[in-house]
C-alpha cells in the first residue's frame, strides 16, 4: 500500500510538470521546472501543506523536488526557534545538506570517471 | 516611436498573421503520450525511493536520516546513469518523470560537468556543473531563508 | 557605372557562370545512417572523430572535406586563391583554426546554417568577376558542439519538443573555379535578415521560413522565372515544419512550389531516426548539397537547381533576452552543364 501510494503521488506531481512543460510551449523550461518546484515546495511545506502529504504518500512526496523544498523550509523554521535569527540562515541548509553534498560529490566523482558520450 | 506603437504597424500585423499561420502548421506536443511517461517513470522512481526509505527503516535508521540516506542513493543512481550515458535516453520518454524527482537534479550537475571536463577542471566541472543546480539552490535557499525570517518575526 | 550583373533587386546573373570543380562531404554516423549515406564522400566511425574533443572532431572533419574537395578538383592547396568558410561555434572557431592549418587566404562567414551557400555566393562572384581563379567554399556543424552552446549538454535529460532540429555532424566543401566540367552557377540571390516575432529557440523552421520564402519570392520576381523553371527547389534546412510555412507563405505570392520543392534537412534524416522535424546546422546543406545533390545533378536526375540555404540567426544571449529569432536566406542556381550548353 505505501508502494501504491507513492507511485501515484509520485507520478502525480512529475505529471504537473509535464504539463507546465507542455502547455506554455517553451517558455518553461526544464531548469524552470526545477527551480520552481523547490521554491514552491518551500512555499506550500511553510503555510503546513505538505507535511500531511508526506504522511499519506511518504517518498511519494519527499523523493519529488517539492519535497527538497519542504526540507529547506522546515530546517529554517526548526533553525529559528532553536537558534534564532541565525537559524534562518542555517536551518534549511543544515536540513537538505546530505542531498546536496551527495548530488555534488558524486556528480563530481562521475564528471572525473567517465567521458561524455554525445548524442 | 511612439507613434509606432500606438498604431500596429504593417510589420505587426504581418507578425500576427503569421504566428496564427505557426500554431496551425506545428505539430502539437504528444500530450497524452508525455503525460503517461511521466506519470510511470516519475512514479517508479518514487516507489523504488519509498524502498529505500523502508530498507534504510528497517537497517535501524530514523525516518529523517533514512529519507536522506535514501535521497543520497537516488543521487548516486541517477549520476551513475547519467554518467553511461543512459538517463538521457530514458527522459525521451520521461520527461518531468526525470526532471521532477531528486534524480534530476542529480543528473543537472552530472551533465554539464561531464561535458565540461574539456575545459578543465575548475572553469570545466567546477563552475559548469553548477548552470541548472546554481539557481536551483540560491531560489531554494533564499526562499528558506525568507520563511525563517517570517517564522522570527511573526512567532 | 551601373552594376551590368545585377539582376532586379538582389539578384546576380553570371554572363560567365563559374562551376564547380571539386565537392566533398564528411558526415558523422547518424547522418551516414541516414537515407543520403551512401553520397557522402568519407562518414565518420565516432563523433569524436579520432579526437580528444568534439570541437577538435568538426576541426577535422572540415580539413579533411576541404582537402578532399581540392583533391577532387585536381589542384593543390597552393592553387587556391582564396577559402571563404564558417560554422556555428562561437568566433568561428572551426572554420579559423581549419584556414590556419591549410594556409590559404581566408575570409570568415557567419551565414549560421547558411554559411554554405552564402559561400558559394560569393566565391562564386569573386571568380566570375575575375578576382580569383580558384576559391574553396566550405562549412561544417557537430550536434555534441553545437547543443552545449545553444541548448543543453547531450547528457542532459530533457525532452526534444517535435519541432527541434537535430544538428546535423558534418563538413562540406566545394572549389569553385572558372573552368570545369561540374555544374554551374548562374545566379545568386542575396537575402534580407527576415524577423516575423517567433521566439521559440526549439522552432527554428517556423523562424527561417519567411526569410527562405522571401528570397525565393524575390528570386523569381528579379529573374522572371517561375517554379516550373526549376527540375528542383531545395531550402537549407527548415525541416518539417519550416517546409510546410516556406510552401504557404511562397504560395500566398502567387507560386505554387509543391511539386518541385524540398528540404535540406528532410532529406537527410529518416523519421525513424527519431530528429523530430529533421536535421538542421551548415553541416545539413553542406553535405546534402556537395554529397547528394551535386550527385544528382551530375548524373543528370536534377538539370536545373535553386538551391537556398536558410540560417537562425540566434545566440542563446538574445533568446535568454527574449529577442526573437531572425532568419536569412541566399539563393544560388545551380546548372548542369549540359543544361546549360542548350
Amino acid at each position: 500500500m505505501d508502494y501504491l501510494k507513492a507511485f501515484i503521488v509520485g507520478g502525480g506531481i512529475c505529471v504537473l510538470g509535464q504539463l507546465m512543460m507542455d502547455l506554455t510551449s517553451y517558455r518553461i523550461t526544464p531548469a524552470h521546472i526545477l527551480v520552481g518546484f523547490v521554491t514552491g515546495g518551500v512555499a506550500i511545506s511553510a503555510l503546513g501543506l505538505y507535511q500531511p502529504l508526506i504522511d499519506f504518500a511518504g517518498a511519494g512526496a519527499t523523493v519529488p523536488l517539492p519535497g527538497f523544498g519542504h526540507l529547506l523550509a522546515q530546517g529554517a523554521i526548526k533553525g529559528v526557534q532553536e537558534n534564532g535569527l541565525l537559524g534562518a540562515f542555517g536551518g534549511g541548509v543544515e536540513a537538505s545538506a546530505v542531498g546536496i553534498a551527495a548530488a555534488i560529490i558524486f556528480g563530481y566523482l562521475i564528471a572525473a570517471i567517465f567521458s561524455p558520450r554525445g548524442e | 516611436m511612439e507613434q509606432d506603437r500606438a498604431v500596429p504597424s504593417a510589420h505587426e500585423t504581418q507578425k500576427k498573421i503569421y504566428s496564427q499561420m505557426v500554431a496551425r502548421t506545428k505539430p502539437k506536443p504528444p500530450l497524452a503520450r508525455n503525460v503517461t511517461g511521466a506519470f510511470f517513470f516519475g512514479g517508479a522512481i518514487c516507489t523504488l525511493g519509498q524502498a529505500l526509505l523502508n530498507f534504510y527503516i528497517s537497517m535501524g535508521l530514523t525516518r529523517p536520516d533514512a529519507g536522506a540516506a535514501a535521497s543520497a542513493t537516488l543521487v548516486f543512481w541517477a549520476a551513475l546513469l547519467t554518467g553511461l550515458g543512459v538517463y538521457d535516453s530514458i527522459a525521451k520518454y520521461a520527461g518531468a518523470g526525470t526532471i521532477v524527482p531528486i534524480t534530476g537534479f542529480a543528473n543537472s550537475i552530472v551533465a554539464p560537468a561531464l561535458e565540461f571536463r574539456r575545459e578543465g577542471m575548475v572553469f570545466g566541472v567546477g563552475q559548469r556543473m553548477f548552470t541548472i543546480a546554481g539557481p536551483v539552490l540560491a531560489y531554494g535557499f533564499i526562499s528558506a531563508w525568507m520563511v525563517g525570517l517570517i517564522t522570527y518575526l511573526f512567532k | 557605372m551601373a552594376a551590368t550583373k545585377k539582376t532586379g533587386m538582389q539578384t546576380i546573373t553570371f554572363q560567365n557562370p563559374p562551376f564547380f570543380r571539386g565537392n566533398a562531404a564528411v558526415a558523422g554516423p547518424k547522418e551516414g545512417q541516414g537515407p543520403l549515406g551512401r553520397t557522402f564522400d568519407v562518414v565518420l566511425p565516432d563523433t569524436l572523430n579520432g579526437e580528444e574533443t568534439w570541437e577538435k572532431a568538426e576541426r577535422k572533419m572540415l580539413e579533411n572535406a576541404c582537402e578532399l574537395a581540392i583533391t577532387k578538383a585536381g589542384l593543390t592547396v597552393e592553387e587556391i586563391d582564396f577559402m571563404m568558410a564558417g560554422d556555428l561555434l562561437n568566433q568561428l572557431i572551426s572554420a579559423n583554426f581549419t584556414a590556419r592549418d591549410l594556409g590559404i587566404p581566408f575570409i570568415g562567414l557567419y551565414g549560421a546554417c547558411s554559411t554554405m551557400f552564402e559561400g558559394i555566393a560569393l566565391a562564386s562572384m569573386l571568380v566570375e568577376g575575375g578576382f580569383a581563379d580558384y576559391v574553396l567554399a566550405a562549412a561544417s556543424s557537430h550536434y555534441d558542439t553545437a547543443e552545449r552552446q545553444y541548448r543543453y549538454p547531450t547528457e542532459m535529460g530533457v525532452q526534444r519538443p517535435l519541432t527541434s532540429q537535430w544538428t546535423v555532424t558534418g563538413a562540406g566543401a566545394a572549389v569553385i573555379g572558372c573552368e570545369g566540367k561540374g555544374p554551374a552557377i548562374t545566379h545568386v540571390t542575396i537575402g534580407k535578415v527576415i524577423d516575423l516575432g517567433i521566439k521559440d529557440p526549439s522552432d527554428m523552421g517556423s523562424a527561417m521560413a519567411p526569410a527562405a520564402a522571401d528570397t525565393v519570392i524575390q528570386h523569381f520576381k528579379d529573374t522572371g522565372r517561375s517554379p516550373s523553371d526549376y527540375d528542383l527547389i531545395i531550402t537549407g534546412d527548415l525541416a518539417a515544419v519550416g517546409r510546410a510555412l516556406t510552401e504557404q507563405l511562397v504560395k500566398q505570392a502567387g507560386y505554387d512550389i509543391s511539386k518541385n520543392y524540398t528540404d535540406c534537412g528532410i532529406l537527410i534524416y529518416d523519421p525513424v531516426q527519431d530528429t523530430h522535424a529533421g536535421g538542421s546546422g551548415c553541416g545539413c546543406s553542406a553535405v546534402v548539397l556537395n554529397g547528394y545533390l551535386m550527385g544528382e545533378i551530375r548524373t543528370g536526375k536534377y538539370r536545373r537547381v535553386l538551391g537556398v540555404g536558410t540560417g537562425a540567426l540566434l545566440s542563446p544571449i538574445s533568446s535568454f533576452q527574449g529577442e526573437s529569432i531572425p532568419g536569412i536566406g541566399h539563393a544560388v542556381v545551380i546548372e548542369s552543364t549540359a543544361s546549360l550548353r542548350k
